[in-house]
This record gives C-alpha cells, structure tokens and sequence, in this order.
C-alpha cells in the first residue's frame, strides 16, 4: 500500500495571535510551528500501517521553504520520503489542486490529511482534493482499517459515530481517534538522525485557481471581568435574572 | 438566480440548525434582491420553512438517501443550484454538512467559506466575516468564484421569522451508483440527548471532577438545564468520557448560548474551542484558574459541593414553572 499523509504547518496550539501589515498578515513573529494536530494522528496511523501491513508512507506538504523543519520532524516520526509543493499555501481550494496533483503522480491508494488545520480551519483541503481525484472520501474519520482494498472506517457524527465501508483508493479527513493520544511518536534521536538522509523533494506547483482571499482580520474584542457569584442561589440568578440563560 | 440553501433533517424533521441557514439565506436574498429556494432530503412539513423567508423548496424524497450520504447530497445540491441558476449556496457546519461541503465547493469550482459568523459584509464583491485561528481570530474573506458556498457556524446568525409561502415542488435528481462507493454500514448514535453541536446549553467537566464515576451528576445537571454534556481533552484521553465529547481546539467547537465549565482549568487550547460560546460560567475550586478569565460568571467552590447545590435549585424553578 503506498499512502500519503498531508501535513500543515501551523502554529503550535499555545500560539499567541497576532496580526501585522494592517492586520493584513498572520504574525509568525515569535511562533513555533508544529505538525498540525490532526494531522500528526494521521502520520502515526499510517505508521501503524507501515509496520503491521507493510506500506510506504510519504508526506507532502505545500508551502515555502519555512516548513521544512515540520517536515523533517515527520520524516524523523518514520515517514520514507517527502515533497515539498513550492507555493504559499494561499486557500484550501489551491492547496487542494496541488496536493491532488502529487497524488496523481504518485499512485497512491490511500490519502490520509487532517479535518481541518488548526490555524486557517478550512475543513476543506481533504474533500476538494478527493473529488478532484474522484477518489472515495470520508471526514472526520476516527479510526480506519484497511483489508486489501477494502477499508472500514469510523467517522464522528454529531452526537455518535458512524461506521462506513469503502474502498481504495481513498481519501480521509482524519483526527484524534485514529490512534490514542499516547501512540502519538516523539522523534528519537535515531529517527532524528535518518530524517537527514530522507528524501525531500521540491516541486514547483502546477496552474491553479484560488477560490478565496483572506482580506483582513481581527481579534476577539476583549472580555469584560468574570461576574463571581458567592453563593450557588447567587448564581442561579445571575444567570436567570441578568444573563437569562436558563 | 435565486440563493440555495440546503436545509437539513433528521428523521423527518427539520434541524434546529435548517431555520437557522434558511433565515441566513433569507439575509443573502434581500442584498442580493432574489428569492430563496431550499434543498429539502426526505423531511417532512416543508411548507414551515415559509416561516423563515423560503419561497420555493426542492423537495427530495428517495430511500436510498437514508442514512446520509456525503457524495450523494452533494451532487444532488450541485444539481438543484444548477436548476435554479443558484450562485450562492448557504449550508450549516453540523458533522454532515461539513463533511457535503467540499464535495459541493469542488463539483461547482466554488469558493467554500465555513464557519462564518454574520452577514455578508458585502455581496459585490462578496465578502464574509469567518472564525480563524480557532476562534483566537476573525478573518475578512472575500470569495473570488462565481459560485459561493457558504457554510454558517451554529448560533451565529440566529433563527429570524420572515414569513413568505414556500411552494414545495418535487425534485428527483439524478443519482448513479458512483454516488454510493462510500457505504454507511451502522449508525451509533444517542437518541433523544442533545448533542454538543446542537445544543443551546453544554455542560462540561475536566479532570477536576476526579474520575468516570463522578460524571452522575454531570449528567444529572445536564438533564435538568436539556444540556448536551462535554468534556476537557485529558478526560476523554483517560477514557473516563468517550472521545466525541471533548471539546476545544482539538475536539469539537461549541457555540452555545450557555457553556458550564466545571473543574476545567481553561488552558488556551480548550478555551480556544469554546470560546464563540455566548455566556461562559466557570465552577472551580482555584481562583486562579484561567478560565476565570474568560468566562462571565463563575463560583470559586467545590464542584462535589456546588453541582448538586445547582442541581436542586434548578429543579425548584423548574417545578415552580411548570
Ligand atoms: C496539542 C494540544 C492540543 C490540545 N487540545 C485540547 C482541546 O482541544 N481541549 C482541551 O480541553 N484541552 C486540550 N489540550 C490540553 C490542555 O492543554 C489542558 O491540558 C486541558 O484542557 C486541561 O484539562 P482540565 O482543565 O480538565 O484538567 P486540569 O488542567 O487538570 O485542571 C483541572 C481543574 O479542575 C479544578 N478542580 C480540581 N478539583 C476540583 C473540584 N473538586 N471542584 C472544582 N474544580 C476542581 C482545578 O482547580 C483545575 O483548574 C491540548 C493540549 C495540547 C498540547
């Protein structure tokens, strides 16, 4: 089986946000850039995959030549090989029109990319990537078995879980559930140390259309003080009488 | 050209969260001066969606579309916008619909905006205020296709009555078996509970609360308030909660009117998905737990203490209405 993990690069969960250039610009100043999330479950699995099934695992990831250091920490994790998509990631609808273009390329039967990134919450990278291939998709995926080609996969659904049955070759929108939190792979020295010797490759990105512009942004505004309450019939008018939430 | 909004249902029934994009499709309608026309999938009573500014509903009736099918929904949604000459598609970010979404945004080479949280801000060009970053930002995002989808965050927009008659017309699209390699086997779902997306009130708990047995009454206080329940990340990591209900950057959003956080510290990560939660109340024993920061109401106490004290106290008021 030869799978493709997607991986964002995004700011690490405890990252201050800030904007810069007129609030034009996410402002990295200071901020240290992870695995997203979703998408490290994904890379564990399909290690999982790798050593209990056999199969390649390469990732691909579209951005400039910043995120290679998130690169490497995947390969450290045990992928076999990366590529690297030459471009700012602008919109979901672009980085999904590159990304279907290396699966192409690269035969592979199974995609496995995160439900969303936690910096831009697209959601979208790993559905419009799929139809593009006319590849079987399935979101929000918590835990996948592959069979030959067959696979049987878990999805979260509001209030439950559904169980689904499909094919290869196959997309996933994939998160926490795909493995235990505590699978989840800390580079080891050894694995830090082959990373360097991994393949990375470079391709340039093909002609593709972006859907969207993020124009400008801004911040919350701030929370008034907390309102304490000293006793619990305090609090349950508060909420009646002020707030009337209940 | 009228707007398309695709209104969602569930055992017949129309979703709380289909009133609310039929109200938001309404809003698009009046600036873009056009009417609105739902994509309704086996639901009943199609004609109350007249309440909320529908005046024409494509109504889709076939079994082979229960249970949900992303592809299927997708195509058959790309088909009615088709029809109707429809530009703009307005949907909802329920689990379902978020996973149709792409699907929908690349068969109609549209622009898919989601988790946006007012009205446009213009439609010429069209322009929409989204949550970023989770919830730590908003982005201004203009939508540069010819064809948009919309995707609108829960509670964000609200339900508006803006009565109009609906004209129900039968629609049969057309579906190949292509649209079904993705195959729902079974469905493991709570009945009649409300769930984290739906719900107007959450009630959650973190590691403050000690262990899987004190989670009686949790569930207890989630019972009197009709409140779906939640939880911190190392709950569900400890499997004292199943995984569907934490909550925060990582888990599920929440974006309820009321949000009770109890024994929950309030670390950025969770705070970060919970955070479009209109009134936030924190119950912890620290005051100098983060959360207090965040939240709008609190009581530095004991949650063996406080919760049952709640509980009773919201039965009485309940009793004395009803
Ligand atoms: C990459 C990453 C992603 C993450 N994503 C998420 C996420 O999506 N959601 C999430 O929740 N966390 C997430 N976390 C974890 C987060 O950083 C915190 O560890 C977590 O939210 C803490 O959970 P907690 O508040 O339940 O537990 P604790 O931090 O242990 O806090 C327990 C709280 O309970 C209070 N308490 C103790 N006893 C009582 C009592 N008897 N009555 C009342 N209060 C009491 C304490 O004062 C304390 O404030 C993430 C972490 C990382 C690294």
């Amino acid at each position: 089986m030869k799978i493709l993990v997607c991986i964002s690069n995004v700011p690490d969960t405890t990252s201050k946000i800030n904007f810069t250039d007129g609030d034009t610009k996410f402002d990295t100043n200071g901020v240290q850039f992870v695995i997203n999330p979703n998408d490290e479950f994904g890379l564990t699995r399909a290690m999982w995959f790798k050593e209990k099934q056999g199969a390649t695992v390469h990732i691909a990831t579209v951005g400039e030549a910043t995120v290679e250091p998130t690169m490497r920490k995947a390969l450290a994790i045990g992928a076999d090989e990366g590529i690297r998509i030459n471009a700012v990631p602008t919109d979901g609808f672009f980085v999904a029109q590159q990304l279907a273009e290396v699966v192409k390329n690269g035969g592979y039967d199974l995609v496995i990319a995160g439900r969303e990134s936690i910096d831009y919450n697209g959601g979208m990278v790993p559905g419009i990537m799929a139809t593009l291939l006319d590849m079987n998709f399935v979101n929000t995926c918590i835990s996948l078995e592959v069979d030959g080609d067959t696979a049987t996969a878990m999805r979260e659904i509001d209030g439950g879980k559904e169980k689904i049955s499909t094919s290869l070759p196959l997309v996933i929108g994939g998160q926490k559930g795909l493995v235990e939190e505590t699978d989840l792979r800390i580079p080891n020295m050894r694995g830090i140390m082959m990373a360097r010797q991994k393949k990375l490759n470079v391709v340039e990105p093909i002609d593709a259309t972006k859907a969207t512009t993020d124009l400008k942004f801004d911040k919350p505004a701030p929370k008034g003080t907390v309102k304490l309450a000293s006793s619990v019939d305090e609090l349950v008018t508060m909420l009646k009488d002020e707030a009337k939430v209940i | 050209m009228a707007v398309l909004v695709y209104t969602e249902s569930e055992n017949g029934k129309f979703k709380k969260n289909a009133f609310e994009v039929a109200s938001y499709a309404s809003e698009v309608a009046k600036q873009l001066s056009t009417t609105v026309t739902a994509v309704a999938v086996n639901a009943g009573d199609n004609e109350s969606l007249g309440t909320y500014g529908i005046s024409k509903v494509l109504n889709v009736s076939d079994d082979k579309l229960k249970p949900f099918n992303a592809k299927a929904f997708a195509n058959l949604i790309a088909e009615a916008a088709q029809k109707e000459e429809a530009q703009v598609i307005i949907v909802s970010s329920s689990a379902d619909t978020k996973f149709l979404a792409p699907i929908l945004a690349a068969k109609l080479s549209a622009g898919y905006v989601p988790n946006v949280v007012a009205a446009p801000e213009s439609t010429d060009p069209f322009t929409v205020k989204r949550t970023a970053f989770s919830n730590k930002g908003f982005a201004h995002t203009q939508i540069t296709t010819e064809n948009k989808v919309i995707g609108v965050s829960n509670n964000a927009f609200g339900v508006v009555e803006n009565p109009t008659s609906a004209a129900v017309e039968s629609f049969a699209p057309s579906l190949e078996d292509a649209d079904f390699t993705v195959k729902s086997v079974e469905v493991d779902k709570v009945v009649g509970k409300a769930t984290i997306a739906d719900a107007d009130i959450v009630v959650s708990a973190g590691r403050g609360l000690k262990g899987p047995e004190n989670w009686t009454m949790i569930e207890e206080l989630a019972d009197v308030l009709g409140a779906a329940t939640a939880c911190s990340k190392p709950v569900s990591d400890l499997g004292w909660r199943p995984h569907g209900e934490h909550v925060g950057q990582t888990g599920k959003p929440v974006a309820s009117n009321l949000y009770i956080a109890i024994g929950i510290s309030g670390a950025i990560q969770h705070l970060a998905g919970v955070s479009s939660s209109k009134t936030k109340v924190v119950i912890n024993t620290d005051p100098e737990a983060p959360f207090f920061k965040a939240a709008d109401y609190g009581i530095v106490g004991d949650a063996f203490e406080v919760v049952p004290q709640l509980i009773e106290k919201l039965k009485e008021i309940k009793a004395q209405n009803a």
